[in-house]
Formats: structure tokens, C-alpha cells, sequence
């Protein structure tokens, strides 16, 4: 089950990523990036469901310690949640900044510094 | 698992910090003088400066402590970090007090935004474990994704947000990747544990195969990709295409802040990581770091040559320099008398390389507040307008070439040891052939300043309080250059704390 898992993370992880590098509209871009943090939360979730912690391979025994140790990986996956609809608000504000002084929120055309 | 009042002590920095920012805010709202606003930003960073003093004290005399459960780890080498972020905000708030004028009525803000980000760059080298790394990072620059964009009426600066807002989140979706492989392949988010029944990720791999690299293909999958990742916070080729556009768009002491401050933090934690979480791995990342240095100096030196626009020289300049830190980060020796060389000399490296970038862009952001020009040629004829601002960024360029008797010389020797002294000659010799490449470039703009004439005569005024950044940073330029043994052993102290 966990490769299952995993292969469906790196699936979503790649669309997310080529999303975010190919399409020309911001919000798709964010959105693209959404994808990808869902992705790496898959991962997540799923290694801390089908790995063993490295504590109780240490001692071999199911200790306080341990059993702290247990949703680790579920609990990164709430901080990846929050951080990214902070970074998604930001982006969005962002946006209205950007239609507001040019009109238009194509990325291919914010590039008066390339050269 | 209680929070103590111990974990609030450990933490009493990045608290006070936090608080600083929202009281900066907040007097704003009640206050006209914008001046007032600005010194109590200023005189502020005080509180939280001795509050590190009180840390530092306590730690020295008990030992590294750990506070919230291992989240983070207080110990001599983040305490570094701390002071340095503390002297590089403070500097900046006093030189850009000019600039920051005109983002009115929103200055105070702008501070706070500083203060805020600032809080995540100094927890992100006490992070213990790999959620405290990823929390710190996106503290530390969404509040820049906002700096970045700040002049909002100006196209390059919204153009420089957006940058900087899609390639973060794509680097740090790509570094939680590479953290989820780490917690799959060892069971665990910790990088630092002083507790045997809790095991950190080096604890995991000492047991690793020795037939592929790092140990297992899942441990190699994770550190490529955290590793690129950081490398997009410490502007390492492939993934430094952001950094000159973000330069270049950003207000200047944005982009300031993001050279030096981001970087160092960004260095912690990749030194942390490497040093303390993964050194079972490190005769592979060693490796594949000397050979990131090395095409991250040659492409920034490269590339620097043909600009025109002095922020955005700047840039390649700062990945450039990046590329001769990678050297100390590369220089992985093990155990033995000189260990700690590498992290040593990374350290000193970053202090010298404040010093020097924070004058170039000070004297950049002086000059460009009167004239409104950012061009390298709009810089012709400064020896005469503005002779002292001359000799100051003068003095700062061939500190980062690495001209005696400069931090810069002193730093680059002791990163270019660090390499022999790890078996890596090749790679110092080709950190030397680079300083001979990047004098070409920074020269180029002194001889402008110098030799060529230019058709607008105005002088440059600049405030006191700004002359007194600039008189701060220059004097650590040359103090530090000519008496390097403070800071080093300081350095020393911080470093023997990774191994």
C-alpha cells in the first residue's frame, strides 16, 4: 500500500511541478503549487502510517517517548496545510497588486528584468 | 511534553522580537513623528539583543539546551546567527530610514515586516527538527514575498514579488519533499537528539548501505532534493536564476536583507543539517557540494561581467559568493584537531561578507535615493561627487574580490584552507582563479567611479544616522580584515558545537 501511496504522490508532485513552470496564469500557478504541497502531504501522511518510528526501533519497546513520536509525520502535514493557504492569501494578494498597475496577470509578461 | 518557563527563556529573543514588531506597528497608528516610529524600531532591537546576551551567558556556563521538546536547540552556533541577524536589522533600519520614507503611510509596517521575518531567520539555526526548519523558512520569507513587492506602484517591484512568491513556494514544496523521503527513509523529523530512546535522522543512517550513495535510495532522494531546495534560499546554481531579478526589483535594503541576513540563515541551516543531521552521508554531500562551489562561483563571476545595472550586479556578485561558502560547507573533514575548520571558516566568511555587502549596498541606496539611478554608468564621477560614499564602496568591492587588507582577503584564505586542508585543492584552485575573474567586474565599477566624468554635478548628501551605518560596516571591513582572531575564535566556538 505504501508504494501505492507514494507512486500517487510523485504523480500529483510532478503535474503540480510542471503546472507551476508551464502555465502563464498566476492562479495556476498557485494552484500548481497547491498540488504539490497535497503531494509531499500525501507522502507524508502515508510514511507515518506505514513506517515504523525511528524510536521504537531504538529500544524496541513502546516507550512514552515513542508514542510521542507516532503522528510526526501527520502533524507536519498541518503545518504544511496552514503555511500553504498563507502563501496562497499572499499570492492572491499579489495578484490584485499586479492587475491594479498593469492589467494583466500573465507571467510570461512580467519580464521587464530579463535580458 | 509542558511548556516551561525555561522554553520561554530560551526563547526570549525571537519572543521580544515579535513583540518589538507589533508595538512598531501599533505606535504607528497613534503616532505622527514618523521619526519617533523609526527610533523606537532602532533602540528596540536592544531588548532582544541582550536577551541573547542572557542566553549566551546561561548557555556558556550550562552547555547546549534543548527547548519545546527538542523543537529547537539553543546552543553557541545559533546564538551566532542570532547576533548577526540582530546587527545586519539594526544597520539596515538606520541606513534605509532615508529610503523607507517613501513608502508612506506605510512605513512603519515595512519595519514590522523586517521584524517579523527577521524572527524566523533567527530560530531557523536553533531549528531541532525538520517541522521547526520548514516553519522558520516560510516565517522568515513570506513577509519577504511582501518587502519584495512593496512599491506597489512600481511595475519591477510587483514584478520582483510575484518571483519571488512562485519560485519559494516551488523550492520549499520541493525541500518538503525531500524532508518527507528523510522521515521515510529514517522514522524520524529529528536532526538533533541528546536523548537515546529519541533517534535523529544521523542516528538512522549509520547502518546504511555503502554500495549507493548516502546510505539507500529513499536517504538520496531526500537530500537531492532538500539540497535543492536550500539551494534556492542560498542562490546556488541551478537555482539561482531569482536572485538578480529579485535584486534588481526589490527596494534596495530588500534586497540587502535577502543578501546577507537570508543567506546566513539559509547557511545555518543547511550547515546544521548536513553537519549535525547527515554527517553518517557526508563523504557524499561533501562532494556534491565542493562540486556545486564550484560551478555556482564560475557561473556567477561569468554572468556578472556583462551587467549593467549595479543592484543587479550585486546579485550575481551574492551567488557568486555563495559559490566561495559552499567551499567551507564542502570541506567535511570528519573528526581530528581541525574539524571544525570548515564551519569556521563559513562563519567568519558570512560576518566579513555582511560587513562588506552591507556597505556596497548602502552606499548603492545613498546614491540611488538622490539620483534615481541604478546604473553602474550612473555612478561615473562619484570620486568627485561624493568622495567619501567613493572610497566606502570602493573599499567594500575589493573586500569582496578579496584584496588585503580587507575581511574579505582574510575570509576567502581561511575558506581556501579549509579546502586543502579536506583534500580539495582542486576546488581552492578554482576559488582563486574565480577572485581573479570577479576583480575584473568589481574594479570595473571603481574605475567608473573614478575615471570616468560625468554631466550631472550634484553632490550626494547623506543623513547622519546613515553615515553612522556606513562608518560601522566600513570600520568592520578593515578591523576585521586586520584583526581577524575575535571573530574567529568566536566562530571556532560556534562551530565545535555541530560536531
Amino acid at each position: 500500500m505504501l508504494e501505492r501511496l507514494l507512486i500517487l504522490s510523485a504523480i500529483l508532485f510532478c503535474i503540480g511541478l510542471y503546472g507551476a513552470l508551464s502555465r502563464r496564469h498566476v492562479i495556476a500557478v498557485l494552484i500548481s503549487v497547491e498540488i504539490m504541497f497535497n503531494a509531499v502531504n500525501i507522502a507524508l501522511v502515508a510514511f507515518s502510517r506505514y513506517v515504523q518510528p525511528a524510536a521504537f526501533r531504538a529500544t524496541g519497546e513502546v516507550t512514552a517517548v515513542a508514542e510521542s513520536t507516532v503522528l510526526a509525520g501527520q502533524s507536519f502535514a498541518v503545518f504544511v496545510i496552514v503555511v500553504a493557504a498563507a502563501e496562497v492569501a499572499l499570492g492572491l494578494a499579489l495578484v490584485i497588486a499586479m492587475l491594479r498597475t498593469k492589467d494583466s496577470v500573465d507571467v510570461t509578461e512580467a519580464s521587464l528584468m530579463r535580458r | 511534553m509542558n511548556i516551561g518557563a525555561r522554553d520561554l527563556f530560551l526563547i526570549s529573543p525571537e519572543l521580544l522580537l515579535v513583540t518589538l514588531a507589533v508595538v512598531v506597528v501599533a505606535l504607528d497608528l497613534v503616532i505622527r513623528r514618523k521619526g519617533i516610529v523609526i527610533a523606537v524600531a532602532v533602540v528596540g532591537l536592544l531588548v532582544p539583543a541582550i536577551a541573547g546576551v542572557n542566553v549566551w551567558n546561561d548557555i556558556h556556563a550550562t552547555g547546549v539546551d534543548t527547548a519545546f521538546n527538542g523543537a529547537l536547540v539553543v546552543d553557541e552556533f545559533a546564538l551566532y546567527f542570532k547576533f548577526l541577524t540582530l546587527a545586519v536589522l539594526a544597520l539596515l533600519f538606520l541606513s534605509s530610514a532615508d529610503y523607507a520614507s517613501r513608502f508612506q503611510p506605510f512605513q512603519a509596517e515595512f519595519y514590522g515586516l523586517l521584524l517579523f521575518s527577521s524572527a524566523g531567520l533567527m530560530l531557523l539555526p536553533a531549528a531541532g527538527d525538520l517541522i521547526t526548519v520548514y516553519i522558520s523558512l516560510e516565517l522568515a520569507s513570506l513577509p519577504v514575498i511582501a518587502l519584495a513587492a512593496y512599491e506597489k506602484m512600481r511595475l519591477k517591484s510587483t514584478e520582483a514579488g510575484l518571483k519571488y512568491l512562485v519560485l519559494s513556494a516551488v523550492s520549499s514544496a520541493v525541500l518538503l519533499y525531500g524532508f518527507a523521503f528523510l522521515y521515510g527513509a529514517t522514522g524520524t523529523l529529528r536532526l538533533i537528539s541528546f536523548d537515546p530512546a529519541d533517534p535523529a535522522i544521523g542516528h538512522m543512517l549509520i547502518n546504511g548501505d555503502p554500495s549507493v550513495p548516502f546510505g539507500g535510495v529513499a536517504v538520496m532522494v531526500g537530500v537531492v532534493l532538500a539540497t535543492a531546495g536550500f539551494g534556492f534560499k542560498l542562490s546556488m546554481v541551478p537555482f539561482q536564476m531569482w536572485t538578480p531579478d529579485v535584486y534588481e526589483g526589490a527596494p534596495t535594503p530588500v534586497a540587502a536583507y535577502l543578501a546577507v541576513a537570508s543567506k546566513a540563515a539559509a547557511f545555518a541551516v543547511v550547515l546544521r543539517l548536513f553537519y549535525a543531521g547527515l554527517d553518517p552521508a557526508a563523504a557524499d554531500w561533501s562532494l556534491m557540494f565542493a562540486v556545486l562551489a564550484a560551478i555556482t562561483m564560475t557561473v556567477g563571476n561569468v554572468v556578472a561581467i556583462a551587467q549593467t545595472n549595479v543592484k543587479r550586479l550585486l546579485g550575481y556578485s551574492a551567488i557568486a559568493q555563495a559559490g566561495y561558502m559552499l567551499v567551507g560547507v564542502a570541506a567535511y573533514v570528519g573528526s581530528g584537531p581541525d574539524a571544525e575548520l570548515g564551519i569556521e571558516s563559513v562563519l567568519f566568511y558570512l560576518g566579513g561578507y555582511a560587513a562588506m555587502n552591507l556597505t556596497a549596498f548602502f552606499v548603492i541606496m545613498a546614491i540611488t535615493n538622490r539620483t534615481g539611478d541604478d546604473s553602474i554608468e550612473g555612478l561615473a564621477g562619484l570620486g568627485k561627487r561624493a568622495p567619501i560614499l567613493a572610497v566606502l564602496l570602493a573599499l567594500a568591492l575589493l573586500g569582496l574580490t578579496g584584496i588585503p587588507p580587507t575581511v574579505g582577503f582574510v575570509g576567502k584564505l581561511f575558506l581556501f584552507n579549509a579546502a586543502i586542508n579536506a583534500d580539495m585543492v582542486w576546488l581552492a584552485v578554482v576559488g582563486v582563479l574565480n577572485s581573479v575573474v570577479s576583480a575584473y567586474y568589481y574594479v570595473g565599477v571603481v574605475r567608473v567611479m573614478y575615471l570616468r566624468e560625468s554631466d550631472n554635478p550634484a553632490r550626494i548628501t547623506v543623513p547622519p544616522y546613515a553615515w553612522a551605518a556606513l562608518a560601522v560596516t566600513a570600520a568592520a571591513i578593515l578591523v576585521l580584515g586586520l584583526w581577524p582572531g575575535g571573530l574567529l575564535e568566536v566562530a571556532r566556538q560556534a562551530a565545535l558545537d555541530l560536531l
